[in-house]
């Protein structure tokens, strides 16, 4: 059995002091929000969460293409861990999102464009693993693993869009930002830096977990190809 | 002149399979019946959770009636590939030297033909039942739209579908969360014109399902092959 990766070893170490600096930064540097106070904090992230399991999905749709294309099971590993990690973050990012709109929204949950979709999205994704757990060809599911990983991925813009057309009052804080939002709010210097600190922090999460979860699924398929070979 | 000999070797295919699949329901009709007596009975099963009085019924419509065409479409689709998979139709038809686009094809347009059968005589006997009038261009064009995407894509997922072990609950759950843009394009779009809104307010919604149709077909006709592949 091959080892674990001295390098693998690094990461994960870099990744849990990287993550703790964060979580210092958020508590300690990024300075009280005006009117919303202490619950803002959770918009660091929150925000960092979900970009997480948006990286994932999108990562699920190439590898799945790629997997298509050159018919390799490394890509339907790939697939299988990006999906499996973001399904986890994007639904921290809707509990996280839930504690904030609590205060500021006074609701934990409305039926606004980004709340539906994100809904919407894990029900997809959940779609995907009980389509991958329904089928015991290793090939065959990872085919159709990659065609409904292709598919998700192309219809969460339209479902965003299509809601969005029905009003929104989810802030926007990046970019052009919507007076319309409620409970948004412009970020000052140390708030930016807190901000895209935990984003490049949970990147590198998503990068450390990729990793380890590929590793495992190459080891599973490993294990089911001895098996195999034992009972045959 | 090669050329021309292939394209309409792909359409005799392509008529080959829709006429199979017509043929077939003509003899039995299982499909349709099922189809459209489970229609009916959402429906009715509508009027009792929603009190469909006269006043919800103006704002209710659209949505009854997508709801309907909805779920009678799931059970179509799933039927209409398991008899292919079950009697090793399926098989048969892939070792046929055809474009497997064609096959596709031909399966989506004998789907398609389905779901407007049951449509059009759905669509009258809600008329009746609930005293409004459902003959109105636009809401024909946004059925038409509607069911060509929500065909499109649950075609190819049913192919997925019935080679899985779980395959007569996995369909309903693989197709609706995809179909979320048509279901709310088609929903809104049909109330705008029942409720005769201008134009430009029902506009955007039916762009946006010639944009989902077009996306859809062309994905899903790329990717059939890879799901009946052995």
């Amino acid at each position: 059995m091959e080892s674990k990766p001295r390098f693998l070893s690094i990461l994960d170490s870099i990744t849990a002091i990287l993550f703790v600096v964060a979580v210092v930064m958020v508590f300690f540097y990024a300075p009280l929000e005006r009117t919303m106070g202490a619950v803002q904090k959770v918009f660091y992230f929150h925000v960092a969460t979900a970009w997480v399991g948006m990286l994932g999905f999108m990562v699920a749709a190439v590898v799945g293409i790629l997997y298509l294309v050159k018919n390799e099971r490394k890509y339907d590993i790939a697939g299988l861990a990006a999906i499996e990690i973001s399904l986890v973050f994007f639904f921290i990012a809707i509990i996280l999102g839930s504690i904030w709109a609590r205060p500021v929204w006074n609701t934990w949950w409305t039926w606004d464009p980004r709340l539906t979709t994100a809904t919407i999205v894990e029900l997809i994704y959940a779609a995907y693993m009980m389509l991958r757990q329904g089928i015991e060809d290793p090939d065959r599911r990872a085919r159709f693993g990659a065609v409904y990983a292709i598919l998700g991925f192309l219809s969460v813009p339209l479902t965003f869009i299509s809601i969005r057309l029905l009003r929104t009052i989810h802030p926007v804080v990046v970019g052009n930002s919507d007076p319309s939002g409620e409970g948004s709010f412009s970020m000052t210097g140390p708030m930016k830096t807190t901000f895209f600190y935990s984003l490049f922090v949970f990147s590198v999460i998503f990068v450390d977990l990729f990793w380890h979860r590929v590793r495992m699924g190459k080891l599973a398929a490993k294990v089911e190809e001895l098996r195999l070979k034992v009972s045959a | 002149m090669k050329r021309k000999s292939q394209i309409a070797n792909f359409f005799r295919a392509l008529w080959a399979v829709v006429w199979k699949d017509l043929s077939a329901e003509w003899r039995s009709r299982e499909l349709l019946t099922a189809m459209l007596v489970f229609a009916l009975l959402v429906i009715l099963i509508f009027n009792f959770a929603l009190e469909l009085d006269a006043r919800a019924r103006a704002s209710v419509t659209s949505g009854v009636l997508w709801v309907t065409f909805a779920f009678a479409g799931t059970l179509g689709l799933n039927r209409s590939m398991a008899t292919e998979k079950d009697r090793g139709c399926l098989d048969g038809l892939l070792l046929a030297p055809v474009d497997r686009s064609a096959i596709y094809f031909g399966k989506a347009i004998g789907n398609l033909v389905f779901m407007f059968v049951v449509e059009v005589i759905v669509l009258p006997i809600y008329s009746v039942l609930y005293n409004i009038n459902l003959f109105r261009p636009g809401l024909l064009l946004v059925i038409l739209l509607g069911s060509i995407g929500y065909v499109a894509v649950g075609t190819l997922l049913s192919t997925m579908a019935v080679q899985a072990r779980t395959r007569d609950i996995l369909l309903p759950i693989l197709l609706f969360p995809l179909v979320v843009p048509i279901m709310i394009a088609a929903v809104k779009a049909s109330g705008g014109f029942l409720q005769d809104l201008p134009w430009i307010e029902v506009s955007t919604w039916i762009n946006l399902l010639i944009v989902y149709d077009v996306i859809f077909v062309a994905v899903a006709f790329m990717l059939f092959d890879f799901v009946v592949e052995e």
